[in-house]
Parts: C-alpha cells; structure tokens; sequence
C-alpha cells in the first residue's frame, strides 16, 4: 500500500515504470518472473506456488478423483456481483462440487491481451484469491500467455480443478429414474443480466447482480446427510432449460416441469420482459439441479434451505416413464409445450 | 409485473376460453397479424384453449421475415467496411440474406451491434466521431417513430456519421393484399396492438368495410388475444364487420398523434418488395428528401452499387405462402429437414417471431416428425 | 412484432428527448417519453425499443380485468344452480 494512505490496487513495488502488459510478460523471461511474483504469488499465497515448480504435487485421500476444467471469456471483465476472476474460480469449483466432489485444487492459466492495464490483471487475481478463500480451496499452478493487442479481448482465463468424489457417491444423468423429483436451487437469470446490464447498449439499473457463488457447501451436506442424489447439473450458458435438455438426453427420460414453481425475482423478470429474452434460457452461476427420488424431497429442500445460496430452493417437476427424451413445460395458463434447447445464443429482440 | 401478470391469470382464461367455446358454432379462420401475437399464443399454448372449429392462421407481421433479401445484402455489405458500426436489433442478425447474414458478417471481422434501441446507436455516433454509424431501421409503424426521433435528434446535433438503412413497412397495405388474394381464406382478423398504439385504427375501418371482414384491435398477452378471439368470434357469428379495440389501455382511435406527426415529418409512404410476398405499393416508408443525408442507401450508393448479392431467395423456401396464411410451416416439405433455425432456408425459420421457428422451438420435433 | 412493455415512470427529464427512467419491477431503464408529453412520474407508459409510445390508461385496463371476473362468477352461479337435487344447499 502506498504511504499516503490511500488503497492502491497495484502492487506495493513501483510500477511507474510498467503499466500495461507488453508481449515479454509471457516471454519466460525476467519481465515475466516479475509478474508471477508481483501479481500472482502474494494473492494466491499458498506453499505450492511458492515453489515456483513446473507443477504442484500433492497427497490425496484414498477414493476416486475428480478433474474438471473450464475456459472464460466473458465481456464485459466485471460485472455487478462478480468479475472474470471470480467467475473463474466459484465455476471450476461447482463442476467439481456437480460430480459429487470436495473441491482441492485449482490451476490458472492466464490468455492476456498485450495492452491490458496491469491494474486490471490486479484486481481479476485479488478477486480470484478471494474466491478461493471463500471456496476453501488453493490455486497451486498457473501459466501465463501474452498475445498481440487485438487477438484478446483483455483477458481469457483457464481454470481446471481436482477434487476428491465423497463418500458413497455416484451422481451421473444415467442415475436417474422416472419418477424422481427435480429440485431447483434458487431464482434464475441474475448471472446473465447482470453482465448484460453493462454491456454497451443494453445499459439498466436494478438490484441485479450475478449469482455467482460456490455451492459444494450445500452438495456436501445433502451427500453428507444421506440424501440420495442421483445427478447434479448447475445451470451456466444457455440456462435451466438447456440442463435439463441435456440430463434428459444423456438419461433418456422424459421430464415434465410447472412453469410458476421457477422462481425469478421480478428486477429480472422485468428485464427479461422488456428485452423479450425468457429467464429458462438466461445463464446462471451459482444455481443447480437436483435430480433425489421422490420420497426424499422434503428433506432435500429442507437441507438446501439452510444454505444462504439455496434459500429459495424449490421442488419444479419430474421425471417421467416416457423415453423420447423431451422436457414438457406447463405454462402459467395450464397449458403445455416442449421446451426446447435453443439453436444458438438468445439475443435480446424488439418484435 | 403490472399490467402483465393479470392477463397472464389461469382462471381469467379459462373464462374467457369457455365463453369462446360457447359462441362457436361453425368454422372459422381468423389471422393474428403480428409476430408477436404468434409469439405468445405459442408460448402459452392458447391454441390448446380454443375449440377445433377455430382456425388460427399466422400472418406477416414480422418484419424481420419480410425485410427483402436485398435490404439484407446491402446491410450485409455495410456491416463488412471497417469504416463502419452496424447497429441492428437482435432479431436480424441471423436471417439468411442471398448467401450471409448479418451473424456471417460479424463472425468475418465486421462490427456488427446489437442494439435496444436507435438511441443506443446514437449514442455511438457521438462516441466515435471516426467512424460511420449505420443503422438498420427494421419495424412496422411501432417502430418507425423510433428512429425518426434519432434522425431528428442527429440533426439537431449536428452528427454527420449517422444514417439509417430503412426496412420500415407498414400493416394495412399488407393486410390489403393478402384480403385481395385470390386465394383468402381468412375470414377475421386480430390487428396489432402497439402498431395501432402508434397509428391509431382508423385507417382499417374502409378494410373492414371493403372486404366485409371484422378487425379486432388486440394486445399481447394472453388474455388479450383470448378477449380478442372473443370479440371476434362474436362479430362473426352475428354476421358484423367492424372495428373493434381489445387493447383499451393502450390503443386509442387516433393513436399517438405526437408519434404520427413525428413520421409525417421525417418520412414518406414508399413501395416496398416483401420478402416471400413480392412488391405491395406504398407499403414501406423511406426519408423525406429532407433528411436524404441520413439515408444510408444513398450516403453509400456507389459503394453499395458494387454489392455482390443475387437478392434471389432460396427455391425451396416457402416462406411466402406461410407469411399469407396460406400455409402452415409443418405443411412444409423442407421444415425440419433441410430447414431448420441452425440452418433456415428463410427467415421465418430463424427470426424469433417467425411462424416457422415458433413452431420448431416450442412444438419440436423428433426424427422429423411433428408433435 | 412490437415488443412492447408497460413500467412505471420514475423520474422525467427535460432534455430534447424528454429522457426519464421507467421502472420495470425493478429493472430500471432510461426511456425517451417524448412521444408521451401528457406522462408524469408515477404514470404507467408501454415502452418499445427505449421510446414511451403509450400512457396507459388505467381504467380501461381494469376494465378487462373486472369483466373477466364478472364472467367467472357468472359461470361459478350456472354451475352450481345446475348441480342435482339431493338435499344438498348450494
């Protein structure tokens, strides 16, 4: 921090000298060391990194493993309720957390833009050293890559993550049984607006913000607890109507889901209404399905409810005898349609 | 959400579903006009409320489908300059011009946009001064006050790199040709809600008369259209043909006269090809010459004259009979198969309103067969 | 076509563009209300590509409303006179 008092995001070194990233900070070079060790070292804190090793080694607990990885790209770098960083992390984390796994470890490699303010990189790390924190989790390895200004977009992260599968668990889409209740963990569609919500011509204020946030808490209890959790999906790009989609397919059962059990908190409703976007296809980030058979909903959603990030989890349909793979929607009006997977991405329309 | 959620209301609907079923005495075929109405009778399955003699065929208001394959290749050329931002609504950029969209440009390294609204693009002339802002000002009358609105504030700003490409057509002449069509079967009509928000219903009480058909003035949600059908259904079993306003709170006889006067003033009625449907007499709008230098097909014609682009449409692509009513887009041989929202033939097939992806998304379809 | 949506006016300018923010359950917005001179804060406008182009009258929209619940107490009365004598009061 800098002595006049006032917070500095930057390092405590001076950087005058350096503000935005040249092409040698990916180099392997002395300019790059300098990064590693001013920018990422003190935020991620942790004894592996510090090594400074090729990779990180670690013992694990006798049972099976979990690895997963995840590339973002978001636009605009943050948002109301979180930024790329955080993003980076809390994802990672949950996809371990949807195998039924106590996340571990993480990776971060870094796909920076040449031009990019070392500020920024700054404030993305101290974002995802927060998020591990919050996660309990540790970033061992990294890579950073610098690429010509106009081949980036700022930055890209990778995270990929270990995690160790809990006890007695088998959480996978062809567990799932007709019959079995489906369980949503929380209102819908705050992730998507909100990053839209500063997006450059779509501009709106409103209490939204994104709803990324770990939920590997909430899977270990209700495992912990001995609910019977056939498959977890946690609803990203493309939005609850596209998880289900894919569950029903890789299951091959059918599903059938009551419109005005999904909760959507009206600041999102009122965007989705004037944008003519539909909150089933909005993306999400700390929110998931849970497929439990049917006797066990009540203490499912008992359990989820204690959770702050499953508070209004609610129970929205269920899985059905019939094999063609397709998800019924009953509308507000009593009505049926399919809900469909959408070709590509929702785009907001005027007509 | 006020003034939505209580047309939204299950018991109200099935009121009024009972009370159509209980005027309908014989068959009927009646024509939602707007894209939007086709929207949500499909996404809260009304058609499922209503009795079998009702036949509800969908109409071509939208004006995403009808934007002629030409307007498409010259945006298609524009958004292809580096020198330009293409601003465009979200419902354009995948429709098929003769060989790429506006999606296709984009992917090709053109600044492509997606905008809410002109005063978004606006706001983007102001911001980059060095660059030139085009706009691709797509809409029926609803919209068109939008964008005359932009012109004018251009103007007064003294912008001299913002200009409109203009695909704005309006309802009633397309209404006309489709009344005089040999073939019309429609027998009624639901008319646009927010374009006579705009325009006011006037202009259709000659239609009505002319053609002996009742016009329902009829909003969006679903009770609206419920109500609409109703006072429709009721109109023809009593063997009338008026005018009519479903959408009371929002629509009046003389529309929006600061809108109207706003149109008048920067715009004029102009022929217009429709795509699938072929020219209709002033049934587009352009800019008055007073405004000829916001006018992008002018600003660049010579650029544009060296456009490639057939301006032909696709063989198969049966869009036109099914922007009539004439068809439905499961009686389509190509629906499904060789035409599907990944790979649309058309552009009822992949704009958001389009009859044909309405029926796709929330009817779908395995193995081709339709649900 | 014509996505439009009604919101609350919260707060009117006094630019060329007369540009006010308009509440939509809480999505708040800027929206030009020049086409609607006769709004003020509180008023309900339909909104379309970020241009106010209707107030909405209030009125008439619980006009609808009321006749569909005259209708449904209507049919709840034909339903219940209709239902078999057996000693039971309605």
């Amino acid at each position: 921090m800098s002595d006049q008092g006032s917070f500095e995001l930057s390092c405590p070194l001076p950087t005058a000298e350096r503000q935005t990233i040249a092409l040698a900070h990916g180099g392997g070079g002395r300019l790059m060391q300098e990064l590693i060790r001013r920018t990422f070292l003190p935020a991620f804190d942790n004894a592996w990194l510090a090594q400074l090793h090729d990779g990180a080694v670690f013992p694990v607990d006798a049972g099976k493993l979990t690895l997963t990885t995840d590339s973002y790209v978001v636009q605009p770098l943050f948002f109301p309720g979180g930024d790329i960083g955080s993003l980076a992390v809390y994802g990672t984390v949950n996809d371990l957390a949807m195998c039924g796994a106590r996340p571990l470890y993480l990776s971060a490699g870094f796909i920076l833009e040449e031009g990019l303010p070392i500020e920024t990189l700054t404030r993305v790390v101290a974002s995802m050293a927060e998020a591990a924190r919050a996660a309990g989790v540790a970033i061992v390895t990294g890579d950073t890559k610098v690429v010509d200004r106009g081949k980036g977009d700022g930055m890209f992260i990778n995270t990929a993550g270990v995690g160790l599968v809990l006890q007695g668990a088998t959480v996978a889409p062809q567990r799932v049984r007709p019959g079995d209740a489906i369980l949503l963990s929380g209102d819908l569609g705050r992730h998507g607006l909100a990053v839209l919500s500063v997006r450059e011509g779509l501009a709106f204020t409103g209490d939204i913000r994104s709803d990324s946030a770990p939920v590997h808490g909430v899977i270990e209890d209700l495992l912990a607890n001995g609910i019977e959790v056939h498959c977890l999906r946690d609803l990203t790009r493309g939005g609850l109507a596209s998880a289900l989609n894919e569950i029903a397919a890789a299951a091959r059962v059918g599903m059938t889901v009551e419109e005005r059990a999904i909760p959507v908190c009206d600041p999102v409703r009122g965007a989705c209404e004037l944008l003519g976007l539909d909150p089933l296809y909005v993306a999400n980030e700390g929110r998931f399905v849970a497929f439990v058979p049917e006797s066990e909903t009540c203490s499912a959603l008992t359990l989820m409810r204690r959770h702050d990030v499953s508070r209004q989890a609610a129970v929205i349909g269920r899985v059905t005898d019939a094999d063609e793979s397709a998800v019924v929607l009953t509308t507000v009006l009593g009505t049926r349609r399919f809900l469909d997977l959408l070709s590509g991405e929702q785009l907001p329309r005027i007509c | 959400m006020k003034y939505v959620d209580e047309y939204r209301d299950r018991s109200a609907a099935e009121v009024a579903a009972n009370e159509i079923r209980r005027l309908v005495t014989r068959p009927w075929i009646i024509m939602e006009v707007c894209g939007g109405q086709t929207h949500a009778i499909v996404r809260f399955g009304l058609d499922e409320l209503l009795p079998e003699k009702l036949t509800l065929v969908h109409g071509p208001g939208c004006p995403v489908c009808v934007t002629p394959v030409g307007l498409i290749d010259q945006a298609v050329a524009l958004a292809s300059w580096p020198q330009v931002i293409f601003c465009t609504f979200g419902d354009m950029l995948r429709v098929p011009g003769s060989r790429r969209s506006l999606f296709d440009a984009k992917a090709a390294g053109g600044d492509v946009r997606v905008v809410y609204s002109p005063l978004d693009a606006l706001a983007l002339a102001e911001s980059h001064p060095d660059r030139e802002i085009v706009c691709f000002a797509v809409g029926f009358e609803t919209t068109a006050p939008a964008y005359a609105m932009a012109v004018k504030e251009a103007a007064r700003r003294r912008l001299s790199n913002f200009s409109l490409l203009v695909a704005h057509v309006l309802v009633p002449p397309a209404m006309e040709a489709i009344l005089s069509a040999p073939g019309n079967r429609v027998q009624g009509f639901l008319a646009a809600g927010h374009v006579c928000t705009v325009m006011g219903y006037a202009e259709y009480e000659p239609l009505a008369v002319r053609y002996r058909v009742p016009i329902v003035v009829t909003g969006f949600e679903p009770l609206d259209i419920l109500e609409g059908i109703l006072m429709l259904v009721r109109q023809l079993e009593e063997g009338r043909a008026e005018v009519e306003n479903q959408y009371v709170r929002s629509v009046r006889r003389q529309g929006n006269e600061a809108a109207t006067a706003l149109m008048a003033e920067v715009f004029e009625p102009s022929p217009r090809a429709w795509r699938g449907i072929g020219e209709i007499p002033a049934s587009g709008l352009r800019l008055k010459p007073a405004y000829a230098a916001y006018d992008a097909a002018l600003k660049f014609r010579r650029e544009l004259a060296q456009t490639a682009g057939s301006a032909e449409e696709d063989p198969e692509c049966r869009s036109g009979l099914v922007l009539q009513g004439l068809l439905k887009p499961t009686e389509c041989p190509a629906f499904g198969v060789k035409c599907t929202p990944e790979r649309p033939l058309g552009a009822p097939m992949v704009s958001s309103e389009g009859a044909c992806a309405a029926y796709y998304r929330y009817r779908s379809h395995v193995n081709g067969e339709v649900r | 076509m014509c996505l439009a949506v009604p919101g609350q006016v919260v707060s009117i300018g006094d630019d060329a563009l007369r540009t006010g923010t308009v509440s939509f359950s809480g999505m708040v917005k800027d929206v030009s209300l020049v086409l609607v001179p006769e709004a003020r804060v509180g008023d309900y406008v339909i909104v379309h590509v970020g241009f106010a182009i209707s107030k909405v009258d209030e009125d008439a929209a619980l006009r609808s409303v009321e006749l569909f619940q005259a209708m449904a107490a209507r049919d709840r009365r034909e339903a219940s006179s209709a239902e078999p004598e057996d000693g039971v009061t309605p």
